[in-house]
């Protein structure tokens, strides 16, 4: 038997689709969850898809963070349910207070889109176990609002704590704080980060590379081996 | 304007579209202009000059009703016999497409309807279509070019399909003209800015720079939708009883006159600000009608569809009752309004986006409500389909519109316009750019590459490219800057459709016909360049104004060239769109057919990308090269010089290098394949260098050159714009195979040289370092609008 991933779509979510195909991938069963039905429906673990949920233009993922759906998830995080969250999804744990910091408009104030370099900080969150320490890795990424801020008490917390679980290499592709592109909770179980993986899980399309597979396939073997 | 408001005694109120040109301030109030009324009131003037109509089609309108127009209809006829809507100067001629439409089983749907179909096997069906929003663009860049994708993702939607990528083909003025910093960076991220949000990957596109879009860019925009065969619709209201559904955004009063006064009249300074006619887009908005309408379909809820364009509720009523069987009924009152103050004339006009008109069976209307609920999308029954002819408008319970709906939609004016080839048309080719002075040395040619390269038509267009999602989707097999967009359709079986866009004012203006099947050849050969075969076309057709005969003539001759060599290369048009008076003053714009190439690939695993990526593999040169320079890049970059005649087209000989490509890519005989087009094969070769990270050790064939000089046969090699070409990376193994594949087929294949080192070096004359050459060419776009 394998495992059931969770997929959340909220009105404006974009890679919910391609999120399914990555857990599908993987070995997972994708299960697509609808932002107003508060059932989980026995799902193992949770992934908050990138998109511009409700078009964000309040704040990115300020509406999302009030659906029924997420008042779930919030719940079942806080009890270590494993869920991470991509691009806006990064954007909406921040927003429930279940990662820290914030998200501003990129420095440069364009979108952008590119194959980004990354490093591998910390292999003991949920979703990071099959790769190495300090693993360099490539992850398209494609955001307009994608420069990580907080205070610097958090940051420092955060860095003296392992719980930067990401960071930019050669280019900071958004001015975000010491290059972070993805971060966890103190538990390990919710990681959320700006670059896409699941746009880096098959050979045939996007830059090719293969990289994001290592999200799915660490998830799997915990849910498994749990 | 005037206003007449009656006599001292105030007794005769008179009946007025409300509809007011932009900068009118007072609306005076009114009584309802009803049928009823113009009956009784045949005399009263109305401004159907304001509204675009000509004297004699103001007349026609009133022989067809054999009364006066209400104002709400008038305000109809005037939006849909505006040349926007009703190809009123272009219809005569775009019937070649048709005439001339070759003998192909992969068309499924073909012109006419909101976008062609095409069968690329496997059960599936392609949609896509390129339109312009060019006028909207330059009075507002963001807004202009959001909309503009927004427009043509929803004739996708309309055709039944799941948007998959969108392209961009822009037009600007000069790189260095102050205007060009607005209106790129704002077209820009208008395309971004709602293409990301609709989570459709942009796949390609062009940029070319020309001081004659300065006062005209061209924001041209594509799009591509996939379904399977059964789940085409069509628009059209049949069923008498059914139900007209009217869902996605209120209804506000932007853009209302955007079809009829926007697009279809000159700019000149003497007019006031047209601002408040350009439309404000909601992508948030367009992708909930994305998913809402796709779900009503897979449910099979909906009998006919139509998106609400320009000229809004007009176009959309009259055509989805013109294409049925029946009338319809509509009242106004129950469309949702953003503002309340809006007359029935306004909420016709509107062009309000994010729209769109359903035509339900009365049984699944609550299913079809439902479905829209779910999405958060407003959604309203406004009317139904009845017997008969009659399109009829109500408001306040009054009859405002009574006409054949076929009158509004379909037997508009039309006009076949004079031209003539202009007299300074021969003048023009005489100015030969043979005749331009070459580089002498080897150091100028050197310094001449460099400045090919880096010039803005030339550069890298990543500053463009990077700011719009290519992933999203996650099928996404190429994107820019490849020869063609890619994108996976099934992931069981590999299969996948191409999509290149081209089109070259320069060489269109030179000669007309000639140009425009260039643009086509260069598109055909984009696709074939990636492994894709070739299967139908979409185009877009910016020209100046029809009302001047040489501008009319480029058109007739674009349209004989293009229908032409769609024959001959067995591609039809399945649709597509003309955009004219695109001048200032008399200044038209050089005549610029984009041709859109829709291509199939069996498997996307076998895609032929354009950069060198291994070193060792040989380089051949596909094709015969000539002395060709007239509308070059180099003509234009080195001298600023236009004249003389564009190269050469042999479609035959397009065919053959397609087919070439198309079975090199098949076998495993092509690792990199790149189109030879603008800037010519040195063009290519820094591209292809650059795209995949390694260097080329080029040795040039010799005798291209009249002169018989070394360096100026290198010039020729380098520069020449000959059609018809493409050089490939072969890795040694297959160049057996390969030769001998060209030698059997009689495609002159001539080797060049090898994937080598870290510079791009050409024996005998010079070497540049990649680095160097990613400086020149990089650098220059990000400069421009710093």
């Amino acid at each position: 038997m394998t495992a059931r991933v969770g997929v959340v779509t909220f009105p404006g979510t974009l890679d919910d689709r391609d999120t399914e195909r990555a857990v599908r991938i993987a070995g997972l069963e994708a299960v697509p969850l609808w932002h107003r039905d508060k059932d989980l429906h026995q799902v193992d673990a949770v992934v908050l898809p990138g998109g511009f949920s409700y078009g964000d233009y309040l704040r990115a993922g300020a509406i999302s963070r009030f659906s029924p759906v997420m008042e779930s998830i919030a719940e079942q995080a806080k009890a270590g349910m494993p869920v991470l969250g991509i691009c806006n999804g990064f954007q909406v744990l921040t927003e429930t207070h279940l990662l820290p910091g914030a998200m501003l408009q990129n420095n440069h104030l364009h979108f952008v889109c590119r194959d980004q370099k990354l490093r591998v900080e910390n292999v003991n969150t949920a979703w990071t176990t099959e790769f190495a320490a300090g693993q360099e890795i490539q992850i398209p990424l494609k955001n307009i609002d994608g420069q990580f801020v907080a205070d610097a008490r958090t940051v420092d917390e955060l860095e003296a704590e392992g719980r930067v679980v990401f960071r930019y290499l050669d280019v900071n592709p958004n001015g975000s704080l010491r290059d972070i592109a993805g971060i966890t909770n103190s538990a390990g179980n919710v990681v959320g980060l700006m670059p896409h993986p699941e746009h880096a899980v098959d050979p045939q399309v996007a830059t090719g590379g293969t990289d994001g597979l290592g999200f799915f396939t660490s998830i799997l073997k915990k849910l498994v081996s749990a | 304007m005037t206003l007449d408001t009656g006599t001292a005694e105030g007794a005769t109120e008179i009946p007025y579209p409300s509809v007011w040109p932009c900068g009118a301030k007072e609306r005076p109030s009114v009584t309802l202009d009803t049928v009823k009324h113009a009956g009784e009131t045949p005399d009263v003037e109305l401004p159907w000059a304001e509204l675009g109509l000509k004297q004699d089609e103001y007349a026609r309108v009133r022989d067809i009703l054999g009364r006066r127009p209400t104002g709400a209809e008038l305000a109809m006829y005037s939006v849909m016999w505006s040349e926007h809507c009703s190809y009123k100067s272009s219809k005569v001629h775009l019937r070649q497409f048709g005439e001339k439409a070759p003998a192909t089983d992969a068309l499924l749907v073909g012109i006419g309807e909101n976008a062609g179909v095409v069968d690329i096997g496997e059960g599936y069906a392609v949609t896509f279509k390129v339109e312009s929003h060019n006028h909207p663009s330059y009075v507002e860049p963001y807004q202009g070019a959001a909309t503009g994708v927004g427009g043509i993702v929803r004739d996708i939607i309309a055709m039944g399909a799941r948007p998959v990528a969108v392209v961009d083909p822009l037009r600007m003025g000069a790189p260095d003209h102050p205007d060009t910093k607005r209106v790129l960076p704002g077209v820009v991220a208008g395309i971004g800015g709602y293409g990301n949000c609709l989570g459709l990957p942009n796949i390609g596109g062009e940029l070319v720079f020309d001081a004659c879009y300065q006062g005209n860019p061209l924001v041209n925009a594509g799009a591509i939708g996939v379904m399977r065969h059964e789940d085409i619709h069509l628009a059209k209201a049949s069923g008498t009883g059914n139900k007209i559904v009217l869902y996605g955004a209120r209804t506000g009063g932007d853009g209302i006159g955007g079809a009829s006064i926007l697009a279809s009249e000159t700019f000149d300074d003497s007019k006031p600000s047209k601002r408040p006619a350009v439309q404000v887009g909601d992508p948030f908005q367009e992708k909930l009608l994305i998913e809402c309408t796709l779900e009503a379909f897979a449910e099979k809820l909906v009998v006919g569809i139509q998106d609400l364009g320009a000229a809004g509720l007009s176009c959309a009523t009259s055509e989805l009752a013109s294409n049925g069987s029946g009338g319809m009924r509509v009242s106004l009152d129950d469309v949702p309004l953003r503002d309340s103050t809006l007359s029935p004339e306004e909420i016709l006009m509107s062009e309000s986006q994010e729209r769109m008109c359903a035509v339900v069976e009365p049984d699944k209307v609550d299913r079809f409500l439902a479905i829209c609920e779910k999405w958060d999308v407003l959604a309203t029954v406004i009317g139904e389909v009845t017997d008969g002819d009659r399109l009829e408008i109500f408001w306040h319970g009054e009859k405002i519109v009574d006409v054949d709906r076929r009158t509004v939609a379909h037997e508009g004016p039309v006009y076949d316009r004079p031209y003539a080839r202009p007299d300074w048309q021969n003048a023009l080719q005489a100015d030969d750019a043979g005749k331009l002075p070459r580089p002498g040395t080897a150091d100028e040619l050197r310094e001449q590459v460099l400045k090919l390269v880096g010039s803005a038509n030339q550069a890298s267009k990543s500053w463009v490219t990077d700011q719009y999602d290519r992933f999203v989707q996650g099928n996404t097999v190429l994107a820019q800057p490849e020869d063609s967009g890619m994108i996976r359709v099934s992931e069981e079986t590999g299969l996948g459709v191409a999509i290149a866009t081209d089109g070259n004012g320069r060489y269109t203006k030179l000669d007309p016909y000639t140009g425009a099947q260039l643009a086509l050849a260069e598109s055909y050969r984009n696709v074939a360049a990636a492994g894709a075969r070739p299967l139908a076309i979409s185009d877009c057709l910016n020209f100046g104004s029809p009302e001047d005969p040489a501008v009319m003539w480029q058109f007739v001759e674009a349209i004989h060239g293009l229908a032409d060599g769609c024959q001959q290369l067995g591609t039809p048009v399945t649709g597509g769109n003309v955009s004219l008076y695109n001048q200032t003053g008399e200044a038209a714009i050089h005549p610029t057919p984009v041709v859109a190439v829709l291509g199939v690939i069996d498997d996307v695993a076998r895609r032929t990308p354009i950069g060198f990526g291994t070193e060792g593999q040989l380089l051949y040169l596909l094709g015969d090269t000539r002395e060709e320079f007239g509308g070059s890049a180099w003509s234009q970059v080195v001298h600023d010089h236009l004249g003389g005649l564009p190269p050469k087209v042999d479609l035959e000989r397009e065919r053959l290098l397609a087919e070439i490509l198309i079975s090199g890519s098949r076998d495993g005989m092509i690792d990199a394949a790149h189109d030879l087009s603008d800037g010519g094969l040195v063009q290519a070769l820094v591209e292809s260098c650059l795209r995949g990270g390694k260097g080329a050790r080029i040795v040039l064939p010799e005798g291209l050159a009249a002169s018989g000089d070394a360096t100026d046969d290198a010039f020729v090699a380098l520069f020449s714009e000959s059609a018809g070409r493409a050089v490939l990376a072969v890795p040694r193994s297959e160049e057996l195979r390969f030769t001998d594949m060209c030698g059997a087929r009689g495609l002159p294949a001539t080797r060049i040289g090898v994937v080598d080192g870290d510079a791009l070096e050409v024996q005998g004359q010079f070497s540049v370092p990649l680095t160097e050459l990613r400086e020149a060419h990089e650098a220059t776009i990000p400069a421009l609008v710093a």
